[in-house]
């Protein structure tokens, strides 16, 4: 070992550019695997909550608008506990170029007039509680609403944009009919029974789409799994990079690591030792690296929010939510970044040198 | 002091310090059930459906209730062209619906 690092101390400044460039990989599969895990779990385990059932009505292949008949009509499905139509929808502030999600909650506690916002909103709307906010409505007029509550900044990664007014000042706002609702959220009594209640909704009414919680849920796992979308691309891109790394280090040594092999040969040198040798040496760059980047890996994603991320997650957008991610990490992330950047490492530095032991050190040294 | 004493010191404080790291995870994720109480009763109360990280077009900030045209939405076979459109896949609901019809 004592004579390995000396051999690495040799090349330092080689060497620890490798490192560099090492932990540098190491360090943004390890966030990207951290972050999509831990905003799947967290995700998953808050939209457990959801409704159990939504019912949209489609026309034209294009979500519509529900006349409160059909609440009644799913009312009187057999297993069904409780149908609540919903008020929702999205409002375009023209002052401040962002998207507000306007809910109106079954419960609202305030009065006309009134409005309680996300953190988001605050930030977007240059705004605080007590102020009032216009809004455009859909005839044109400028209507103006009291912030009476900001909600808990610990609930942004849900409730950033989310402005909640009530019933009567949304259906002002965009001049909505009164028998008419976004969609409806459905809960059955009995849960082994929503795929047969959720049939039913779609026989009774044909121009339906039921979307399960299950669904929203498996909706959540897809967007957030490190095997897809743009994170696949992300970590397949680094991948990339990392498998050029070790090919380029497996295609071949330097002329000095090889003059360094063929004297260690003359000099009585077994291959099995030269292979050792180089087999610690790969160790120990692909050790340091792997711990040096995980513990950045997670200093990002936990400590930092996954500031490097931001850019690309906000894309467009406006309001991006301030969040701490709860950490969660499991041995078999560890243990994937472990087998996909230490193991090929290793073995890719442990091929050419074995090469170059088993030649006459006299030709390798001449070479 | 030999130089691969330093180095398996150094590599030990390395292991020592993920093992920090780790216990750090356990004790957050522990210490977040109040948290995650507090999200879930405002998803439970308003009746909430997604989470709000994309908030640039409705597909992206409610993909769970998106249309079932949503990548051909402006025209038939036009790109998606916001950032984050690209960067989730279709939900799998989607797909299955898609095949019902």
């Amino acid at each position: 070992m004592d004579f390995t690092l000396s051999s690495l101390m040799r090349r330092r400044g080689k060497n620890a550019a490798l490192i560099v460039v090492y932990v540098l990989i190491v360090s943004l599969l390890g966030s990207v695997m951290f972050f999509t895990h831990a905003l799947r779990r967290e995700a998953t385990a808050v939209l457990s909550e959801s409704p159990e059932i939504v019912v949209q009505r489609m026309t034209a292949g294009r979500h519509d608008l529900m006349p409160a008949s059909y609440a009644d009509g799913i009312r009187k499905i057999k297993g069904v506990a409780e149908v609540t139509p919903r008020l929702w929808g999205y409002y375009y502030d023209q002052l401040f170029g962002s998207n507000y999600t306007i809910m109106v909650p079954s419960d609202f506690r305030y009065g006309a007039g009134e409005i309680a916002v996300g953190e988001g909103v605050t930030r977007a709307a240059v705004t605080a509680e007590g102020n009032l906010m216009p809004f455009f409505g859909s005839n044109g007029k400028m209507t103006p609403f009291k912030i009476r509550e900001v909600l808990p900044v610990e609930t942004e990664l849900i409730s950033s944009d989310l402005i909640l007014m009530s019933g009567q000042d949304f259906r002002a706002l965009f001049s909505l009919e009164k028998d008419l609702f976004t969609d409806i959220a459905v809960s059955v009594r009995n849960p082994q029974e929503v795929l047969t209640v959720a049939g039913k909704i779609r026989s009774l009414f044909p121009d339906t789409r039921p979307i399960l919680r299950d669904e929203i849920i498996r909706t959540y796992d897809a967007v957030f799994d490190w095997r897809s979308g743009i994170l696949l691309v992300i970590f397949s891109g680094a991948l990339l990079a990392f498998i050029i790394f070790s090919w380029d280090k497996a295609s071949g040594l330097s002329p000095e690591e090889r003059r360094e092999i063929g004297i260690l040969k003359a000099t009585g040198w077994e291959t099995s030792d030269i292979i050792q040798m180089k087999f610690w040496e790969g160790i120990m760059i692909s050790g340091t690296s792997f711990l040096v980047g995980l513990i950045l890996a997670y200093l990002h994603v936990f400590f930092a929010s996954a500031s490097l991320f931001e850019p690309v997650i906000k894309g467009w957008s406006v309001i991006y939510p301030k969040f701490r991610l709860i950490p969660f990490v499991s041995a078999y992330q560890v243990a994937t970044l472990f087998f996909v950047t230490v193991v090929p490492y290793t073995v890719a530095t442990i091929i050419p040198s074995w090469k170059a032991a088993v030649t006459d050190p006299d030709e390798v040294m001449r070479n | 002091m030999r130089r691969s004493d330093i180095y398996i010191a150094v590599m030990l404080m390395g292991i020592a310090s993920i093992a920090v790291l780790f216990m750090h995870a356990a004790y957050a994720e522990k210490a977040s059930s109040a948290h995650i109480a507090l999200e879930r009763g405002i998803v439970r109360n308003y009746m909430l459906t997604d989470i709000a990280l994309f908030t640039e077009a409705r597909y992206t900030r409610h993909p769970s209730m998106a249309d079932l045209n949503t990548p051909f939405q402006d025209y038939p076979f036009s790109f998606e062209h916001f950032p984050s459109g690209s960067l989730m896949p279709l939900p799998p609901g989607m797909r299955a619906a898609g095949r019902q019809r």
